[in-house]
């Protein structure tokens, strides 16, 4: 099982929840999963072409899928996901 | 009517009421700041402004804000600084440095963002303040907390300068020290920012917070005497200071308070962190993450906010971007200390750096009116520069001593 930490602007989708658990086996799955239990999330997180929002930032045990195999990133049962959008800071 | 319209998401349009929100709840784009200029237009003037106070509230009619300044009443109108002797070096004939190693209170450009982004914090019923920092924004939002009575959380890196640990410190705010780089910090905030209802300057007040860098735009163009410079250099973290310099020369257009820009927007970054001058470089409209490794720790950013519209704006103000080695850092901040008698930290070693860079490769030309802006005090970034300074020349307390040291002439005036 996979935990995931949902951001607040999608927290409507997920009744509220801040952290969910998903069953997945890589970040592309999990994104499909989660649209599964929480329909719409997947329209939020990726374009017209699938592809991760230019502002979407998600983390694999607080490392950054961009420096791992970006969507493609395995995940083990265990590990933690974040989802950050549009990253502040500065 | 009041000048601010809306918050407006910088990818889709929608818009939002002007709260404590930065992300759009549709597409994750960032949300910015969107002004009645029409309206705007009505009441402001070069007179107005000149008779305004001296410091950034001088602008109030461009800054999102309801009300009157509730903190940092003298932060910003720094020192434009005619450099002579720099220029000569360099070859260039009209040079200047926008000096906010002298901002007020905590010695760097953030004092500027902080004092917009408290008042507003203010404006909105917050009374615990927070920010995710690589030093100078916590300092900043340390001193403005203690001066506000308002509680603040800053979270640094692990590996910062002693004197911008101590600058957080000496004011009492909670300082969060996090086990890892600012990338890790900020990341951790997002998170944190979505728990607590807390003004994140950076973060969920960031839309207001980042306005308060258009400033450093607006003084470089009244104290040239209203005319906007042909180039400027700018350092890069987030790229948010860069994105809103080219947008306050914009908007001072737009108000008619110019009547053209053809500025040309210079970016500067560390080698050892360059995910936007490196995009830049190689002709992409994105940047690759990055884990910094420099000791331009103010600039040690790897995934870049504004890295994107940092990028478009050099690109449409047909500017470039440029990166220095850490040794061209320190040699940076020894030149313009040598020369001009400023001392300035890592940040504006980039700057300087990148500067000789571009005049080098006939970026900016003899003849352009350039202005290079230093952003942050050298006296917080000591650990930088103190095997590179030599050491004073050690004597006993006697004339002979002296004398014996520097070998001094009849008329004086010996080197030792």
């Amino acid at each position: 099982m996979i935990k995931v930490r949902i951001p607040t602007p999608l927290r409507p989708l997920t009744k509220g929840q801040g952290e969910v658990d998903a069953q997945a086996k890589s970040i592309a799955e999990m994104i499909d999963t989660l649209n599964s239990a929480h329909p719409g999330i997947k329209d939020r997180l990726c374009d017209d072409s699938g592809e991760l929002r230019r502002f979407v930032n998600i983390y694999v045990n607080e490392e950054d899928i961009r420096f791992l195999k970006g969507k493609e990133t395995l995940l083990k049962d265990g590990d933690e996901v974040s989802i950050v959008p549009a990253i502040a800071g500065g | 009517m009041a000048k601010m319209k809306a918050l407006v998401c910088r990818e889709c349009g929608k818009e939002y009421p002007t709260k404590a929100i930065h992300v759009c709840e549709m597409c994750f784009g960032p949300l910015e700041v969107k002004y009645n200029y029409e309206e705007i237009k009505k009441g402001i003037s070069r007179k107005k402004i000149q008779d305004g106070p001296q410091s950034i509230w001088r602008y109030a009619d461009l800054l999102p804000v309801e009300g009157p300044a509730f903190l940092g009443p003298h932060a910003g109108m720094t020192p434009l600084v005619r450099a002579r002797n720099l220029g000569a070096y360099l070859g260039l004939d009209e040079l200047y440095i926008k000096n906010d190693t002298v901002n007020h209170p905590t010695l760097s450009f953030k004092d500027r963002v902080v004092a917009v982004a408290i008042t507003r914090a203010r404006e909105l019923g917050f009374e615990t303040i927070a920010c995710a920092s690589t030093g100078n924004l916590a300092n900043s939002v340390a001193a403005h907390a203690a001066a506000a009575g308002m509680r603040a959380y800053v979270f640094i890196p692990g590996d910062l300068e002693a004197a911008k640990v101590l600058g957080n410190l000496i004011y009492k705010p909670n300082v969060v020290e996090v086990e890892g780089n600012y990338d890790d910090v900020n990341r951790l905030c997002s998170e944190i920012a979505g728990e607590y209802a807390w003004a994140f300057v950076n973060i969920n007040v960031r839309p207001y917070y980042a306005e308060g860098s258009k400033t450093l735009a607006y003084e470089t163009v009244e104290q040239l005497g209203w005319r906007t410079p042909d180039q400027v250099v700018i350092p890069m973290a987030s790229g948010s200071l860069l994105t809103k310099i080219w947008k306050g020369l914009h908007e001072m257009k737009t108000l008619g308070l110019v009547d053209d820009v053809r500025t040309k927007i210079n970016g500067a970054q560390a080698e050892g962190c360059s995910p936007i001058s490196t995009a830049f470089k190689e002709g992409r409209d994105f940047f690759k993450p990055v884990k910094p490794k420099t000791i331009a720790k103010s600039l040690a950013i790897g995934n870049p906010a504004d890295g994107y519209y940092a990028l478009k704006a050099t690109a449409e103000s047909k500017g470039a971007m440029d990166m220095v080695s850490d040794e061209d850092v320190v040699e940076g901040i020894k030149l313009l200390a040598q020369t001009e008698g400023i001392f300035a930290e890592t940040a504006g070693g980039v700057t300087i750096g990148v500067l000789q860079k571009l005049v080098k490769q006939g970026t900016i030309k003899k003849g352009d009116v350039t202005v290079a802006y230093i952003t942050g005090n050298g006296l917080k970034t000591q650990e930088a520069v103190i095997d590179a300074v030599g050491k004073p020349h050690r004597i006993q307390p006697s004339l002979a001593s002296f004398e014996k040291t520097f070998k001094m002439g009849k008329n004086g005036g010996g080197d030792a």
